[in-house]
């Protein structure tokens, strides 16, 4: 499955396992969160912190989050939920027919996310939500040419495969038909002409 | 002579006598008695619970008990409801059906909670069973309105079909029209979960028309305000009803003809749907809100003061489902109005914000728990909680028989003490000596576990997250709560030992779900290896277990007895822990 949130917390470290480097974070193992800002992004639940931070039976090994989720930032408009929590039944399905749920792939990423396409409502609320989920990337915004911040000088375009399986740039059909039955996996495809900028 | 007539009573007259007892628990003790009495008991059992799908096979079933006319099964484990449960996991119907097609030609009953069910499923119901009477698919997934035309059209003498929560494929609203003109015997009818297009209300109006029996509707949200005047004048012996949409631009004749229609439902008692709600139209329903025992708001997006004017005109509710918008004022109203309340569920409208949108914390409960002495049944969201609260709470309502309590954040401590609320959980499962049901939420550590170990004797059913510190916590539920049957646990650090300590004791329960938490691969395998009569399943999406250390632990697991050993349909992503299963995938 794809890596959700939390999940793999509370791992001890039988085996010899070096937990840091599996802990999950909410961008991309090893890079750090950073923002232009240079302060803590946080577009996750705060509660992890406090999840995280747990003696785990005998090796009594605390385990603590990268410095930058330690912070309560207020999430934006939405934030990324540990699945199944809370324990809503049909919350997704209150006044909606379904959950759309949809893999998002990073070129270079090892890992898959999986979003659910109706908790947002528009295309600027889920750029910011992938931005945080791989903030180690900028994703061009598509919706206003601004670049959004920049890591490693790559800037990566936000794209879709729609339901005939071809690649589409977000943002080439209106919000609501792309959720409703276009978008099958959302992936953010390295743009070679724009290879290195700034 | 005298003496064995009076050991041995023919047949005939033990049957009849059995014929009384209805419940599964009495019916398994009678079968226990003696051979003649399992013979006799297995022939005239005519009903089947069978809470887990895969704890026995079909052929077991009617090889048992051959002239069932009613069958209940259950699929998935719960946290499915929380897509914990991978898609593609199982609790296929299509196999019970087409088995007891040929077994039970007078099978008239079948209630599935949680399963898939396929249209071929459907379409093999209609066909194989000349008396069905009852269909009930509750959470259930698969279908599309296909399937249930064929049912529309083949089943006769039709009283129920109920399809709560289900997930349907809407390919067209024309299935209703397929109930034949002759068809008069519904009796109960929610198509609540169907989309827009699913439903042809002219149809729907003409078999209202026509089924003078129906006591049970609920509709549609595509249903609108309007239409609801309609069906009632149509339908005014109905006890239940559930509304569509609420929602219509202020009209004075459309407000009183909807006034007129639902008073003139006199037997009218239990409400819900409400989607969209305007308050406006809410006091079309004062006429019928004195005799109201059950209102599902739980779709009805309205505040606070709508809801205390609405709640405030039913004295003899004894149920109530409501959105956190309800707030504690709305349930202080509730306390003071409502003395026969006995169920009430708060759900939240923003679960997923970070701060709380409405003024809806542990008081709100404690006024209930204040007022309403006949409280049994409480599902409570909220954002803050004290152990203060939980004690008062346990110590005003001493009947709870189930307590579900979810603090959204997880791991939130007692707001006033910051301690765990270990205390507050603990005087819940102290002085509520017939609790069956709990869940759990907060800060929490094995300390509560403990209480619940030692106090929980009559716990069936138990629900954790984020909570504990080591093994001991699991060790103490699985060792003190005789009663348990269902456990479900996610994000705990329970791992090894204390599974492996009271193995014998999952034997005695009907299923164990533990995910995120640090079971390991190889305690895993030695528990399949040890206890035959378990299905230890591990579910991994991501790769196989055995591809990493024995040490590892597993992402998913889920345990539970059987008598039909390993899963004959299982997913890429499960794995069986029983010996007799060659890891094939």
């Amino acid at each position: 499955m794809s890596s959700e949130n939390g999940k793999r917390l509370l791992e001890t470290d039988a085996g010899g396992l070096n937990f840091e480097a599996t802990e999950l974070t909410l961008g991309l193992p090893g890079e750090p969160r950073v923002t232009s800002d240079g302060g803590a992004k946080l577009g996750s639940k705060r509660g992890f912190s406090e999840t995280v931070d747990l003696k785990l039976g005998d090796n009594n090994q605390e385990v603590k989050l990268g410095h930058s989720l330690q912070e309560a930032a207020k999430s934006p408009v939405s934030k990324t939920q540990v699945v199944g929590w809370p324990p809503v039944r049909g919350f997704a399905r209150r006044g909606k027919k379904s959950c759309k749920y949809v893999k998002v792939a990073v070129d270079g990423a090892p890992y898959l996310r999986k979003v659910d396409l109706e908790i947002y409502n528009s295309y600027q609320q889920l750029l910011t939500s992938l931005e945080d989920m791989f903030s180690c990337f900028t994703i061009r915004n598509y919706l206003n040419e601004k670049k959004i911040d920049q890591v490693n000088g790559i800037e990566y375009m936000p794209t879709y495969e729609d339901k005939d399986g071809d690649w589409m740039l977000v943002g080439d059909v209106p919000w609501q038909l792309m959720k409703s039955s276009e978008a099958v996996g959302l992936g953010l495809k390295t743009a070679p002409k724009y290879s290195s900028t700034n | 002579m005298q003496k064995e007539m009076a050991y041995s009573f023919p047949d005939e007259v033990l049957k009849h006598v059995f014929s009384f007892i209805q419940s599964d628990k009495d019916r398994n003790a009678v079968s226990l008695v003696c051979k003649s009495w399992y013979e006799i008991e297995r022939w005239c059992r005519r009903k089947v619970f069978i809470g887990n799908c895969y704890a026995v096979s079909p052929r077991m079933v009617i090889r048992r008990f051959p002239e069932v006319r009613s069958i209940e099964l259950k699929g998935k484990p719960h946290f499915a409801d929380f897509n914990l449960v991978p898609d593609g996991w199982g609790g296929y119907v299509l196999q019970w059906i087409a088995e007891m097609a040929g077994a039970y030609p007078w099978l008239g009953e079948i209630r599935l909670k949680r399963m898939v069910v396929t249209d071929e499923s459907l379409e093999l119901i209609a066909k194989s069973f000349k008396n069905f009477k009852v269909l009930v698919l509750f959470s259930c997934e698969g279908f599309s309105t296909d399937g249930l035309a064929a049912i529309a059209a083949s089943c006769k003498n039709l009283r129920e079909l109920d399809l709560r929560e289900s997930e349907v494929d809407d390919l067209s609203g024309h299935w209703l029209a397929q109930f034949p003109e002759t068809c008069t015997s519904l009796v109960s009818l929610n198509i609540s979960c169907l989309g827009s297009d699913e439903v042809s209300f002219s149809a729907l109006e003409r078999l209202v028309d026509r089924c003078p029996n129906l006591r049970s509707l609920q509709l549609n949200r595509a249903v609108t305000l309007d239409k609801i005047a309609n069906i009632l004048r149509r339908a005014p012996q109905l006890v239940d009803f559930g509304t569509g949409n609420y929602a219509a631009e202020l009209q004075p004749d459309v407000f009183s003809n909807l006034a007129g229609a639902f008073s003139s439902c006199k037997e009218l008692k239990s409400l819900s749907g409400f989607w969209d709600v305007v308050p406006a139209y809410l006091p079309a329903l004062y006429s019928i809100c004195p005799r109201l025992t059950s209102l599902n708001l739980s779709y009805a997006t309205i505040q606070s003061p709508d809801l205390i004017k609405l709640v405030s005109h039913c004295p003899r509710l004894q149920r109530l489902l409501v959105l956190d918008y309800v707030e504690d004022s709305g349930l202080e109203e509730l306390a003071s109005s409502c003395k026969d309340l006995q169920e009430l569920r708060v759900f939240p409208s923003d679960p997923f914000g970070v701060e709380p949108n409405v003024s809806l914390t542990e008081q709100g409960l404690v006024a209930v728990s204040l007022g309403c002495p006949k409280l049994q049944s409480v599902l409570y969201f909220c954002r803050r909680m004290s152990n203060a609260a939980l004690v008062t709470i346990a110590q005003n309502c001493p009947n709870l028989t189930r307590f579900r309590l979810c603090i959204i954040e997880p791991k939130t401590p007692d707001y006033l003490t910051l301690d765990p609320l270990d205390a507050g959980f603990g005087a819940i499962v102290e002085h509520c000596k017939d609790l069956r049901r709990l869940s759990l939420s907060g800060l929490l550590t094995d300390h509560v576990f403990e209480y619940i170990g030692t106090y929980g004797k009559k716990l069936e059913m138990l629900s954790v997250a984020f909570a504990g510190d080591s093994d001991l916590g699991l060790h103490h539920v699985l060792s003190g709560c005789e009663s348990l049957r269902k456990l479900e646990i996610r994000d705990c650090p329970f791992g090894d030992k204390a599974l492996l300590a009271n193995a014998a004791k999952l034997e005695t329960m009907r299923s164990l779900w533990m995910s995120s938490c640090a079971m390991s691969f190889g305690a895993c395998k030695l528990l399949g290896q040890k206890m035959p009569k378990l299905n230890v399943e591990v579910i991994d999406e991501t790769e196989p277990p055995d591809s990493r250390p024995e040490s590892y632990p597993v992402d998913k697991l889920y345990i539970y007895r059987s008598v039909a050993g390993p899963r004959f349909d299982m997913p890429p992503f499960l794995w069986s822990m029983d010996e007799a299963v060659k890891i094939l995938h």
